[in-house]
Order: C-alpha cells, then structure tokens, then sequence
C-alpha cells in the first residue's frame, strides 16, 4: 500500500490531496508528496526490501503508487560497478559507477516514469504525454504500451533522428514543433491545462519526481547499507540531485542506514549550467539560460529544482561543477576505455566532472565516491562518431598485415 | 481564454518600472500576483495572466521586449 497522505507546498506549506496537481494553487510554488514516515518505520526493514524485487519497486514503501499495479519494465536496481581503472587513474580507491544506462529504455527515466505511469492509471487517465528532447520521450512511450495507455510525445522538429525512432517504435503519436525550447515548453503548459493527459512531467510531476529517489536507495542498500561520502551527479532542472538526497535521508530517518554525510556534487556543461553559475556567483536566486550544449539531455535552461539543489549543496557541503564543452567527450572516452561503459553526454558530464573535482582536492583518494550514469551512448552518437576511425581492408591475410603489421 | 503562470525577472533599473501595469493597459490580458520579490537591483513576480490565446502570446512578447526574462512557473518541462 502507498504511505502518501497528502501534497505539500514547498514555498507556503498549504497542502492539497494526492490529485492530479504540480503547483500550490495559491502562491504557485512546487507541489511534494507528503508521507507518513511513522506507518512507514513499522513497515519497512532491510529484510523487507531483500526480499523484494530486483526492480525499483523493492522500495515501494518509500513511493507514492500502489506497486501491486506498477507499470513495471523491470527497472532499477542497477549494477552499482566498482570502477578500479578508473579510480587508479583519477586517484580514487574506492570509486563507483551506478550505472543507470541499463534500464529498460536505456535511462534513468524509466524510475521517474514508471512512477508516472502508475499514477496516472491510479487516476485512471487514458493518455500518458510529455515534452522531450530523446530520453523521457522513449520512456514514455515505452511505458503507455506496457500499461496500454495512448501516448503522446512533443519534440523539437530538429531532434536527432535516432530519438524519434526511439520513442516512436512504440507506437505514439509524435509531434514536432517548429520553434524554441521556450515554444515547446509554453505549448505543452498549454496543452496540459487543455486537455485530460498525464503530463509525466507537469501535472504528475510531484509523483514522477519521487522516482529518483530509488537512485538514493539503491547506492546505499548496494554499498552495504551506508551512504557514500560523494555523490557526482549530472542535472539539468535538478531534480535528480535533490531527490538522491532526499533518498539518503530518508533511509537515516527511518534507521536504515547510519547517519548520512554525503557531500553532493551537481555537474552541469558549460552550454547549459544555470545552476551551476549561481552557484559560483554564491546566490539562490537561478537565472534562465538559453541551453547551448552537446549535452542535450542536460538541457533545460529555467530549471524547475534550481534553488532546491543549491540548498542540497548548501546542506550537504557539496558544490557545483561547470564542465568545459570540449571536455564532455574526453569524459566519455574515459569512461569507455578504461570501464567498458559507453554512456551519453551526460555521462561525460560527469566523468569529467569528478576528474576536476579530485584535481581540486574536493575528494579524497580513501572516500567512497559514486558517479551516476544516467544514459545510454548509443542515445547521442553524433557526439562521438568523429572518434571512429576503422582500418579498412581488402579481405586478405597479406592486406591485414600491411595495416597491421604487429598484431 | 488562456491561462499561463509565468515569472517575470527585473533586472537593473528595469525593478523600477510599471511592467505589468503596462502590459495590462497594452493588451486585454488580466494579471493576478501571487507571490514576489523585490530588492534594489532585481525582482523577480510570480502572476497568473490570463486572456485570449494570441493576445496573451502578443502580451508576453512585448513584456520580453522591455528586456524582463519571462519563464513558466513550472519551470523548463521538456526532459
């Protein structure tokens, strides 16, 4: 059963019933589920959640669905990979890969969506939809299959042709729109308010968001119930590095894990880091920025969670960095050659990221550290295509031993 | 009718001027403030505006040509 009680108002603290509903009708701020942390404490365990399944949805105690009817693909509880290359050459001992990539659609979406997803059937919604720029847009469309709603999915008309296949093989309807960011995010508001949808990430944002949270649970159940010192953590409207957090936390409250000294450390490229930025420039007040970056999926120049991930930063004495464009593909490659683990811009984000970070003496050679990888390579290829050059060969033995001569 | 929720940002000089009494006298679009903050050199308006689709869009492009940032409340929703 679902331990949500109510929604809650992150500026007036007014509270709402668990509807359909992202901002506080009076003053307009953000919406999060309320729970009953004390129901939940006489229920769940360690052992409750071993026993569980091998999905996100072992923590079902901690989301606020019914998972006996989760729109499930099977995601979460990814391998969280101990990266001893990589750590001997950044300096680390005890460095971590969660490696998100491997979830169904190949992102972390899937925990946010699944969530939605479920939501949204709760309240018996027949259209599941969202705006995307590649990775939400596959798991949306992936996940109104599975629970045989119909989709709809807005993209920038210049959206690489690799991700509207990769929403529109399951069977949406795709709409591209001439125009901004700033075009497609006002319409779909529109949109949102117009028709009876599930926007995954408008009126059922509050539900969505609490999906990441598993990326908290998960880190700390698969380090042996303990929190880690650092978390490196790509953002783009920062909702992901507050709901990690707020994972952790969670798990200390209710005497899961001891306490929680995790120093959270947000990356953001250098095209697209309004967060970032503010926190360099040591304010809490995010400006919008127009996004310029090959790290698309990182994107979103007016980040909803901007102020909420620099108090995260604040409380947990952790920083923002800002990567140089040039740097996100020397963070793939580090992460390909060295781990086997081919992930998007975003995973480039933060490789390089934490490469700064331990140049920096932010962290420490003996602090157990995670760095999130939240989506697949084969998602932004054009990025490092140019990377790729074959030998090409007539199929003789005496022509592979011209090229190669030492094999 | 539409309706949008959206933020105005004031930069510089700009905290001083009468942008949304403007904008209501300019178009028929109705304002309602719902929160703000306002200090010497930025402030920022969090208000529901609400009229016909094209002359809201109309409304928020002239608000924009004064220079005032204009963003949803929600924030960027593409992901």
């Amino acid at each position: 059963m679902a331990f949500a009680t109510a929604l809650k108002c992150r500026e007036c603290g007014r509270e709402y019933p668990t509807d359909p509903l992202n901002v506080c009708e009076f003053c307009f701020g953000p919406l999060e589920v309320k729970y009953d942390y004390e129901a939940i404490g006489k229920t769940i365990s360690r052992d409750r959640i071993q026993n569980g399944p091998l999905t996100m949805w072992r923590y079902e105690d901690l989301l606020p669905v019914d998972a006996a009817n989760a729109v499930d693909l099977q995601t979460g509880f990814t391998p969280l990979i101990k990266a001893t290359n990589l750590g001997r050459i950044l300096g680390l001992d005890h460095l971590y890969i969660k490696n998100d990539a491997v979830n169904p659609t190949n992102s972390f979406k899937d925990r946010v969506v699944s969530v939605a997803a479920t939501k949204a059937m709760e309240y018996e919604f027949k259209t599941l939809a969202c705006a995307s720029t590649g990775n939400l847009a596959g798991s949306v469309a992936a996940h109104a299959a599975k629970a045989g709603m119909s989709s709809y999915i807005f993209i920038p008309s210049d959206l690489e042709r690799g991700k509207v296949v990769g929403a529109a093989i399951y069977g949406p309807t795709v709409v591209a729109i001439d125009g901004s960011y700033d075009d497609v995010n006002r319409l779909c508001s529109e949109l949102a308010d117009t028709y009876p949808w599930a926007f995954v990430n408008i009126n059922m944002r509050p539900y969505y968001a609490e999906g990441s949270k598993t990326l908290g649970y998960e880190v700390a159940e698969q380090l042996g119930w303990q929190a880690p010192a650092h978390c490196v953590v790509p953002s783009a409207s920062g909702s992901m590095f507050t709901k990690i957090y707020k994972g952790l936390n969670e798990f200390e409250d209710l005497g899961l894990i001891p306490k929680v000294n995790t120093h959270m450390h947000m990356t953001q490229a250098e095209g697209c880091s309004p967060i970032a930025a503010a926190y360099e420039a040591g304010t809490t007040r995010v400006r919008p920025v127009k996004p310029n970056t090959i790290a698309k999926s990182l994107a979103i120049g007016n980040p909803a969670d901007g102020y909420y991930s620099l108090k995260v930063i604040e409380d947990s004495h952790g920083d923002a960095t800002i990567v140089p464009e040039e740097e996100v593909v020397e963070g793939i490659k580090l992460l390909a050659e060295n781990e086997g683990i081919f992930t998007e811009t975003a995973g480039g984000v933060v490789i390089s990221g934490l490469k700064r970070l331990v140049e920096r003496g932010a962290i420490k050679r003996d602090e157990v550290t995670v760095a999130y990888i939240t989506g697949n390579g084969l998602k932004t290829i054009e990025a490092v295509e140019e990377l790729v050059h074959p030998v090409h060969i007539n199929p003789t033995m005496a022509a592979f031993h011209e090229q190669i001569p030492n094999p | 009718m539409a309706k949008l929720r959206v933020t105005f940002t004031f930069v510089g000089v700009q905290v001083q001027d009468p942008v949304i009494w403007q904008l209501s006298q300019k178009f028929a679009v109705k304002t309602n403030i719902r929160r703000a903050d306002i200090k010497d050199d930025i402030g920022w308006v969090t208000l529901e505006l609400e009229g016909e689709e094209e002359v809201l869009h109309q409304g928020i492009e002239w608000v924009r040509s004064t220079g005032t940032e204009v963003e949803l409340v929600t924030g960027d929703v593409i992901g």
